[in-house]
């Protein structure tokens, strides 16, 4: 007996429609089943392929985000003597937060300053957002938060609360 | 009689918008801008609720925050309670009523919505008046991030209520509206300032609509501000002086008077007259004068004035006359519905006191003022800091606007500031009491109804400190927290002392400086959204079968699955039954689980838990316990050893976070020599338990690559395989003492996973559960749940794990103390079973005592009925536990005690001949 | 609301933070060598002073490192 791969589920996948419901002010989009492997190196790893992205999440702690599907390539890529590798993949979804009001509607539940002079484009934290432990990185597009899997669904209904605010704010 | 004292013209109020409004069941007609105390002066109405201890009539006093008297309830368009009306904003359909004591709160939800944001900037301004201004509009000349907050609904500050330079607030609230990284934020009370230039402040946003208040947006907003530089522009608020019959309605402070006429058009009443120790009080007279309010006469207190002074007051609903008296004692009666006051003026300094700063007496001043010496980067300027001529706080307000700019790393640049005359007048003098009259009626807090009487009796007593005189009296305690009141309290009392008021000092200033509402302070963080809530990748799975959910930490977690009716105490045994005789699966996916690796992980490990874990071989898993260095028992749960160099740990679900910060804790700051690294993965891994004898079919069913048989899958090893298609890891644990595996997937494949299950099984009736029968499975076999059954005063062997205790290492942690005294005695409590003989289900946390003379053995910690058992049974901590297995002790129930055979802990298969199948 | 200075993120919000009590107490080295006494002081005597204090804290919320810092008992203020 074999299940069917595409029964996968990302952690909001329920709630997909309601967030594809808010528009202009912001638009949240759930980027799910992104490759994401823990790295604990006591220098930052120094060479990437193309398609990933490194965070920083501590002296010694780095995530690396790579398109789905990349988790054992990423793995074989980033093993090496004093390094310990650990796919994380499915421990947090990534939102992407865009459009004029995000920064406004991060401030409702984070405490941290994203003010571009402050928080630029690459740069990225691990902090609080509306009471859940999240990784914010700012992008070109926006802000992507990478949030707890189990956590991921209050979030996104918190999001759901603020959103009022903002569409007619704008 | 519609607004019979409103001027024929002048004030900001909007006179083409009349409102309609309601006070105390009479109908009146006011205008856009007003307050309700304005409005209701407007028509005449001075009179609010009587005193709440002596019952005395009272006016309104005041025409902001600082009010004493006129506390209002609104009815309409939803109840609030305990507001000033001289910051209620007026709309129309408005209903209130003047409130004696406490208001009341609405016996229905609000169906308003609050929140609360963060913000950030380089310099806060607080307050919005010719400093504050002048401030925000110099440091944002520099490019430096400013957000400038202000209570009323307009900029412009005590330069409203004189009707000045209006034209010049105009042209820079025009500015800073237009100013990048510049924020104005109007109807904010700054309330707390805390540690590290945290300023919160709440943002009234829909009040003033009433009922047009549109729905989605939130009514209050609670601003959490963190600023590098703080400008503190809060002005400054009048006092009053302490005479005979000083609260009569009509008394009104004599700056308030002014702001009534010049901002609001509206006469406080007809025939004044005026009592002061400074000049400001002459402003007022003379603004009252050309809005047609007759002054009669002007005493004032100062050394070389003329020596009149005020003896009494007439008229008790309403001053009707003044009588004065001269040096020499000749008295003279003025008619007069109107008593201005003015005992000189206080820097607000609330916020300066909360920042840490201390407030000095300044005898020149008169008042208390900012020392200038906080610690917090902050600067005052303005009347809050004592300075009270308009061109000074201009000029004040500008440099702190370019040095609070400056230390941020900008340049500002200068500001036009508008033409001011020269300072010039005669200085104030700091007069408290006046002679003669009943100390009874001499009022020093209005709403508290302190009296200068009530302030010798607490001297009388010994009270030296203005604190204990504050707790004494209850001066200063009350809604207004003696904004008006506080410092004549101190001058009194520092006259009954016969010490200066600088030695006495003031009272301590704490958050919140004005009344903020629950709701707004609860903010989003109510309902749903109080606290996170955190589900599993099955979680949309539970509630479709109609699942009951148990709060565990912020999981929710199935707690049984009813069927038909079925109540707790039904499916709970249905579920157990299934698990015991059949098959049975568990969403475990809240279990913690971290990913510990490195050369040194396996040493790591043998130190975090009381069991050695080094010479587990790879593919195998054992029970491991930590403890407390105190050797009380923290966390438990299995380790599987993953590799040579590499472990997986899982903890209980609610102290999965706790127990990820007490390795790193460990790791980081004891041992940072050794080569271990940990990560959580318990988002990582969903897992699900499968229970029972015909848990091996159902699983040879979905996993055809796995050996699944006895011989080749044993109790406490783990496989990585395919289950369902899916990459798997299984383990051969049991939380049950039935054959059972842990089947662990990708959180993204649970569901896949779970529905593969269920309809395999679906031919031995597989039968999901949840934490109750979990709970319940795991007791009758003596297993104990941290934190349950354990309460951070019990060890390993109070709960018969010294099995799980190694005597071989050298240390871990917790070793040490296992040789205390107190924690080898004997007589410690310890985990045992109980059979009630009368077949009660005992109630958890129930005393268990000893037969005549009772003395108290412990408690029940786990309690259940038990299918397999035919029966109620439980697990208690009591003194002495093994040794009085066999014996009877007693439950305390509501209605008696209850007898009870104490038994091992283990009640089901103490063999364990069902773990293999 | 402390602006603690955390040495891999900078300055965060003090809830993000875990407080760890005084610093410099170390795991004995050799436990079993300890009489009861001196066992009870490790585990249960800690400083309390009014004024300067080194003690540790752990940025929970965030990089999960710990640190220790100087912190003013009276005022907050951190001092190093």
């Amino acid at each position: 007996m074999t299940a069917d791969r595409n029964f996968r589920r990302s952690p909001l996948h329920d709630l997909r429609d309601r967030l594809a419901t808010l528009s202009g002010a912001i638009t949240v989009t759930e980027t799910p089943f992104l490759a994401q492997i823990n790295v604990r190196a006591s220098t930052p790893p120094s060479s990437h392929p193309g398609d990933v992205n490194v965070l920083a999440l501590g002296p010694d702690e780095f995530l690396v985000v790579g398109p789905p599907g990349a988790e054992d390539r990423l793995l074989a890529e980033y093993r090496a003597p004093g390094v310990s590798v650990v796919d994380v993949s499915a421990q947090r979804t990534a939102l992407d937060l865009s459009g004029p009001a995000v920064r406004e509607l991060l401030a409702f539940g984070c405490s941290i300053d994203l003010h571009p002079r402050v928080f630029a484009i690459g740069d990225c934290a691990q902090t609080v957002l509306a009471h859940t432990p999240v990784v914010v990185q700012r992008r070109e597009s926006g802000f992507r938060i990478l949030v707890r899997a189990s956590f991921a669904a209050h979030l996104a209904a918190w999001i759901l609360d603020v959103s009022p605010e903002l569409t007619s704010g704008h | 009689m519609s607004q019979e004292f409103r001027t024929a013209q002048g004030g900001l109020v909007d006179r083409g918008t009349p409102l309609s409004f309601r006070f105390d069941g009479r109908e009146y007609q006011g205008f856009r801008g007003d307050t309700l105390a304005s409005a209701l002066l407007a028509n005449g109405v001075l009179r609010v609720a009587d005193s709440l201890r002596l019952g005395r009539p009272r006016g309104i006093f005041a025409a902001g925050i600082e009010e004493p008297n006129a506390i209002v309830q609104i009815e309409e368009p939803f109840p609030e309670p305990m507001l000033t009306a001289t910051t209620v904003e007026l709309y129309d359909g408005l209903v209130a009523r003047s409130l004696r004591g406490h208001g009341r709160l609405a016996d229905r939800p609000d169906p308003a919505r609050y929140d609360s944001t963060h913000a950030h900037c380089d310099v806060l301004v607080i307050g919005g008046g010719p400093a504050g201004l002048a401030a925000a509009a110099t440091a944002a000349s520099s490019g430096a991030r400013v957000i400038l907050l202000d209570d009323q609904p307009r900029l412009g500050g005590s330069l409203l209520g004189a009707g000045e330079h209006l034209d010049w607030v105009d042209t820079v609230a025009a500015g800073l509206a237009a100013a990048d990284e510049t924020r104005v934020l109007t109807r904010t009370t700054a309330f707390g300032y805390y540690d590290d230039n945290h300023v919160v402040a709440v943002e009234r946003r829909t009040n003033h609509l009433g009922a047009l208040a549109p729905a989605h947006l939130s009514r209050e907003r609670v601003w959490r501000i963190r600023a590098r530089q703080v400008v503190l522009a809060t002005g400054a608020h009048e006092r009053s002086l302490a005479f005979a019959d000083n609260d009569r309605p009509g008394v009104m402070l004599a700056g308030a008077a002014r702001t009534y006429v010049n901002r609001y058009g509206v006469l406080p009443g007809r025939r004044a007259v005026v009592l002061t120790t400074n000049d400001s009080a002459y402003a007022a007279a003379r603004d009252l004068a050309a809005a047609g309010v007759e002054i009669a006469a002007i005493a004032d207190l100062r050394p070389g004035a003329d020596g009149w002074t005020v003896a009494r007051v007439h008229g008790e609903e309403r001053v009707s006359a003044v009588v004065l008296r001269n040096e020499d004692g000749t008295e003279r009666e003025v008619d007069a519905d109107l008593l201005l006051v003015s005992g000189g003026w206080n820097p607000v300094g609330a916020l300066y006191s909360q920042a840490g700063g201390r407030l000095a007496y300044d005898p020149e001043l008169g008042a208390f003022r900012p020392d200038g010496n906080c610690r917090q980067a902050l600067l005052v300027a303005g009347a809050a800091g004592g300075s009270y001529d308009i061109g000074v706080c201009l000029a004040e307000g500008a440099a702190a606007g370019e040095r609070a700019a400056d230390a941020a790393g900008f340049t500002a640049r200068a500001i036009v500031l508008p033409e001011t005359l020269d300072p010039a007048g005669t200085p104030p003098a700091a007069v408290w009491t006046l002679p003669g009259g009943d100390a009874a009626t001499q009022f020093v807090d209005l709403q508290r109804d302190v009296t200068v009487a009530d302030l010798a009796r607490a001297t009388g007593t010994g009270m030296r400190s203005a604190e204990h005189v504050k707790r004494y009296t209850t001066a200063g305690t009350a809604h207004d927290q003696g904004k008006t009141g506080g410092t004549l309290t101190s001058g009194v009392v520092a006259e009954l002392l016969g010490v200066e008021v600088g030695a006495l000092g003031t009272t301590t200033f704490r958050p919140p400086y004005a009344p903020v509402s629950f709701a707004a302070l609860a903010g989003r963080d109510r309902g749903l959204l109080f606290d996170p809530v955190r589900v599993t990748a099955l979680h949309g799975w539970h509630v479709s079968r109609g699942a009951l959910f148990e709060n565990v930490g912020q999981w929710k977690r199935p707690w049984y699955y009813p069927r038909d009716g079925e109540d707790l105490s039904a499916a709970v045994l249905r579920e157990c039954r299934a698990a015991r005789e059949g098959v049975a699966m568990m969403d475990a996916s809240t279990l913690g689980k971290i990913d510990v690796q490195g050369p040194d992980a396996g040493e790591f490990l043998d130190r975090l838990y009381t069991n050695l874990i080094s010479t587990l071989k790879p593919g195998a898993i054992r029970y491991g316990v930590m403890c407390r260095p105190d050797g009380m028992v923290f966390d438990d749960g299995t380790v599987i050893r993953l590799a040579e160099e590499r472990f997986l740990v899982t903890t209980t679900t609610g102290n999965a976070a706790a127990v990820l910060d007490w390795v790193e804790e460990w790791l980081q700051t004891e041992w940072p020599q050794l080569r271990v690294r940990c990560t959580s993965v318990t988002e990582q891994w969903a897992t699900v338990a499968l229970v029972g004898p015909r848990s091996r079919e159902v699983l040879a069913a979905v996993a055809p690559g796995l050996d699944v048989s006895r011989a080749g899958f044993g109790f406490m090893t783990w496989r990585d395989t395919e289950v369902a298609g899916l990459r798997a890891r299984v383990c051969r644990i049991s939380f049950s003492g039935e054959l059972a595996y842990e089947i662990n997937v990708s959180w993204w494949d649970a569901l896949a996973l779970w529905e593969a299950l269920i309809e395999a099984g679906s031919a031995h009736g597989i039968t999901p559960y949840g934490t109750e029968t979990m709970h319940v499975l795991r007791a009758e076999k003596g297993y104990p749940i941290i934190g349950q059954d354990t309460d951070g005063t019990v060890t390993p062997h109070d709960l018969g794990l010294g099995w799980a205790v190694s005597k071989k290492k050298a240390d871990f942690i917790g070793k040490r103390s296992f040789s205390r005294t107190d924690t080898a005695r004997p007589g410690r409590k310890q985990l045992v079973g109980l059979l009630p003989d009368g077949g009660e289900l005992l109630p958890e946390g129930a005393h268990l005592v000893t037969g005549a003379p009772q003395r108290v053995l412990g408690h029940v910690t786990s309690s259940y009925r038990s299918a397999a058992l035919g029966r109620t049974f439980a697990l208690a901590l009591i003194s002495g536990g093994r040794d009085l297995i066999g014996q009877t002790v007693w439950a305390t129930l509501d209605d008696g005690l209850a007898p009870v055979t104490v038994t091992g802990s283990v009640l089901y298969d103490p063999e364990g001949t069902r773990r293999d199948g | 609301m402390m602006l603690i200075p955390c040495p891999w993120c900078g300055p965060r919000d003090e809830s993000e933070f875990h407080y760890g009590g005084q610093a410099g107490v170390a795991y004995p080295a050799d436990p079993a060598a300890l009489s009861d006494e001196e066992w009870a002081r490790y585990l249960f005597f800690r400083d309390n002073p009014k004024g300067p204090f080194r003690e540790r804290w752990s940025h929970s919320a965030g990089c999960r490192r710990w640190f220790n810092l100087v912190r003013d008992t009276v005022t907050n203020e951190v001092l190093g």
